[in-house]
Order: C-alpha cells, then structure tokens, then sequence
C-alpha cells in the first residue's frame, strides 16, 4: 500500500478514498488547484474540504475520438458531489448513451492506472454508477 | 457623450482551403478589400487593431509591411475564439474614445487540415511519477479526468442545459436537427468553406467525435480573414451619400469575461458571460431580442447553438428547445439565426470569425446579400465565445 501515488494531488487515498478541495475561508468557494488567491472573493486563506464520494451525474459526453494515445471510447462528466462540482471519467459502465443518463447516481471508486520504473502505482479515480 | 462608431466597409475572404496563400496573404486581401468597401485607404486609417491566434502574436506589423507602414499604432490582439470580436473592440474602443477618426481591424487563421484542437497528443508516462502543475498530476490527465476536447467540452455544456430543462425526445436527434438547419442555410452562401446540405440521416450516421456530437455537428476548421474599417459618426457626415447610405452603425459593442460562480472552473460556463453580454448590449443598442431581424451566433457545435437561444434571450428562459422546434431559427422564421451556414458549414477560422458574422450581418442590412437576403433586415446580432473564457457581442443597425 505504501508504494501508492494519487494520479492528482486533490484524490486522496487510504481506507477511504476521497477528494479534497481547497475551500476559502472567506466566501466559501471551492478549488482543486494549487491556488494564489480566490477567483470569487480574492481571499488568501484557504482549508482543506473533504468532498462527498456520491454524486449526481449533471451531464457528459462519450468521446470516441481524442488526441492520439487516449484510449476511446470513454465517459466523461461533471459530478455533482454535495454542491460541489467535479470532473472525472464515468466508469464501469456500457460507453453508450442508453446506459449512461442525465442524473444518474454515481460513487467514487479508484483503481490502478499503472506502476512506474521503481514501482510505485499510480492510482485514479472516476465515478460508476451507486 | 461619445462618439457614434460606423461601419464603413468590411469584407470575408472565401472560407476554405487556400494552400497558395499564408496568413497575410488572407489578411492583406480581406484588410484592401475592406478599404476599397469603405471607399479610404491606409494612410486615414489612425488605428490598427489585428488577431491571428495561431501565428505568433505579431500580424499586425507583418501585415502593415506588405500593405502600408504608416506608423499608426498596431494591437495585436488574442482572446481565443473572441479574438476576431476583441480586434473590432479595440478599434470601436478607440474611435469612441475620441483617440482616432478611422480604425482597421482585421482577423486570420489558417486552419485548413488541423485535427482537434487543444487536448494535444499523450505522452508517454515518465519512469518515475513526479506531481507536477497545478492539479500535482503525475501522468496527463485529459482522457483519465474526464476530456479536455473542445467537441467534449461543449458536448457537456449542452447536455447540461438539458439535463436542468429535461427534454422527451432523443437528445442526439435535437442537436443533430440544429445542424441539419446551418448545413442547410449554408447552400446559399458562396463563401462558406462547406455548401452541401445534409439530411438528418447523413448527420446522425456520419463519424461521432463526443457524443451528442458527430463530424458535421463541430466547427469546420478552415482558412480565411476577415476586416472591418471602421469610422466616426462625425466624419462619416462629412462622407458621400453613397458611404453614408452603406454604413451601418455600431449600436452595441460588448465584451465580457465569466464571473466567477460553482463549477465554472470544472466545466467552462459559457452561459453567464453571454447572457451578460447580451444584456449590456440590448441596454446599450437600445433594442430588445424581439427586435433583431437575423442572429449570427457562435455555434462551434451544434450543442452549443441551443443554451445560446437562450443565453442571447432569443426565447424565454429555459424555452431553447420549444423555440428551436418551433422553426423560429429558421431563415424563414421570427428570428433567423447562422443564415450563413454557421460555424458548423461556412467554417470556423478562430480569429477571422469575430469580424467575418460581422460582416454577415451588414451584408443583410445593406441588402446585399443576394439569395440569401432576409428580407428588410435592419437589425442584427453577432455573437462569439473564446474559451477560457471571452464573450463578444455586436449589435448593428442599418442606416437611417
């Protein structure tokens, strides 16, 4: 378990895998990238937020075309965690627009995307259906 | 009070594939043209405003060195897909200012062949997983945290809007029947890069790109420019008749950036800042969407030309879908919109765009729009999003 790295800085990993978002202190907005000030209030303090692991699909596409070396097709879409939104792929689902809906139920889930010359895994997330 | 802003001329090079021709070959034609249209030349031109997303940042001097260097300040704007808009901006900007009497602006692409855009090829993973950039990501993320291509992109933002306003019918064949509209209208425009018209059929079977939306459902990547000379309401009076009776007048000139709200930094909102936009410019022009005798707006998917009904206030708030079944998008409909073709048939060259639905819009007040004319057209709005994101309107009126 030791030799674990989160895919991004914001999944954290453990017994129970989880995002975390850096909120402001000041209005309440919430981010998952390394921050100099907030966009919505220009506060300069930050605390971590853990995000729910259920979801609300609020939409998505299915790409079946992308840049050389992404495998096709694949889910993506926008969760909605508590009122927080996050991306990610949609996964262990049927990449069609029959089985994939608007407002679907998801959960976070995690899985090994590989392991790298030392042998660490390198760990993703995405959202299958709850 | 300022200054009244005119157009005097403008022009579009034929969108498509020019091999023979680099990027100031296109600008050079569209800028000489537009200022044969105007009916002046270089040397009263105060202002040059030039945007060219893909060539480095520098148009304008290249530009001014193969059709005349007179010392003028140049701008040299980029503001993704906006940037065509934020060229005519800055000369709008400058003669309402009361700074210069004429302005050029000018856009330009050479697009002709490109494959997606932004996204990019995957790397290979490195021998040891290091977080780097701002998300600490250890491998690419596009394709593992959902897409970053822009046909993906704007697959979710229009399958947002119909998640919040659920529709009964098959949301693939909706998007599909918008563009079956643009690909339509297209046949009547010469310098559209793709004049055929597509059935239902031909668009729904063709190659899906993300989901809802096929090949023929994106933007057409493309070659072209386009320019606008623009004037003073003071020295247009001093002008001919037949200038006079040519220019049409700049009744709203708008540009906006998203404010910020939940999720706009996960998904792009592009809904905020048009709606914004929208709103200054209706206040600004004096007019309502009632008004408007035809709309160019920007759909580089066919899935983004819904949420802008009704982020243009084109139809009642959360009515996109009703409004577009009811023919009214149409050229024979209440509000006519891309009866060029659109971004999804005359093409989409990023920085030419801006100007060239400009360019659109006067052809149909000045009634020169031959068999595509609308009728008796005598207000328009064009409409543009750059990614990132950047909103610019125009509303323009016929002369009195």
């Amino acid at each position: 378990m030791s030799n674990q790295i989160p895919l991004v800085d914001y999944l954290v990993l453990g017994d129970e895998p989880h995002l975390v978002a850096h909120e402001c202190t000041a209005c309440g907005a919430r981010y998952f990238d390394r921050r100099n000030a907030c966009a919505s209030c220009s506060g300069t303090e930050f605390t971590p937020a853990d995000i729910p692991t259920e979801g609300v699909l609020r939409t998505f596409t299915i790409v079946t075309f992308a840049a050389p070396g992404i495998p096709v097709p694949f889910v993506s879409g926008i969760v909605d965690c508590g009122g927080t939104s996050v991306r990610a792929n949609v996964v262990d689902i049927e990449p069609t627009p029959e089985a994939v809906t608007l407002g679907m139920k998801v959960r976070l889930t995690t899985f090994p995307i590989g392991a790298d010359g030392e042998g660490t895994e390198a760990i993703g997330f995405g959202f299958a259906p709850a | 009070m300022s200054e009244e802003v005119w157009i005097l001329g403008i022009n579009m090079t034929k969108f498509g594939k020019h091999p023979d021709k680099d990027s100031v070959d296109l600008a050079a034609e569209a800028s000489l043209a537009a200022l044969a249209d105007a009916g002046v030349g270089m040397k009263q031109m105060d202002i040059l405003a030039a945007g060219n997303l893909l060539g480095g940042g520098h148009l304008g001097q290249t530009l001014q060195k193969q059709i005349g260097q007179t010392g003028i300040p140049v701008y040299n704007v980029a503001n993704a897909c906006a940037t065509g808009a934020t060229a005519l901006r800055t000369a709008v900007m400058a003669v309402k200012a009361g700074e210069a009497d004429y302005g050029l602006a000018v856009g330009v692409e050479k697009l002709a062949g490109a494959g997606l855009l932004a996204g990019g090829a995957r790397k290979d993973d490195g021998n040891t997983w290091t977080p780097a950039g701002r998300y600490g990501a250890v491998a690419a993320v596009d394709g593992r945290v959902g897409t970053e291509i822009m046909p993906g992109v704007f697959a979710q933002i229009g399958m947002e809007y119909l998640n919040e306003h659920p529709y009964e019918g098959s949301n693939f064949e909706l998007f599909a029947r918008i563009s079956e509209k643009n690909h339509a209208h297209s046949t009547l425009n010469p310098l559209a890069a793709y004049t055929k018209r597509m059935s239902l059929e031909e668009i729904m079977n063709d190659v899906m790109i993300a989901y809802p939306n096929t090949r023929p459902m994106c933007s057409a990547n493309c070659d072209g420019a386009a320019a606008a000379v623009v004037v003073s309401g003071s020295v247009l009076k001093t002008l001919s008749l037949e200038q006079q009776k040519r220019a049409v007048k700049v009744a709203a000139s708008i540009l906006t950036t998203d404010p910020w709200e939940e999720a706009c930094q996960v998904l792009p909102n592009v809904n905020t800042l048009t709606r914004n936009a929208a709103k200054q410019a209706f206040e600004q022009a004096g007019v309502g969407p009632e008004d408007l005798d035809l709309v160019e707006l920007h759909d580089c998917f066919a899935t983004a030309e819904l949420v802008h009904y009704d982020n243009l206030m084109l139809c009642e708030p959360g009515g996109a879908v009703e409004f577009f079944e009811s023919g009214a998008t149409w050229r024979d409909g209440t509000t006519p919109v891309n009866v060029s073709g659109g971004l999804e048939s005359k093409g989409h060259p990023i920085a030419a765009t801006g100007i060239a639905n400009v360019w659109e819009v006067c052809h149909h007040l000045r009634g020169e729009a031959g068999d595509r004319q609308i009728e008796g057209a005598k207000v328009g709005l064009a409409h543009v999003i750059g990614l990132g994101s950047a909103c610019g309107i125009h509303i323009l009126e016929k002369a009195a």
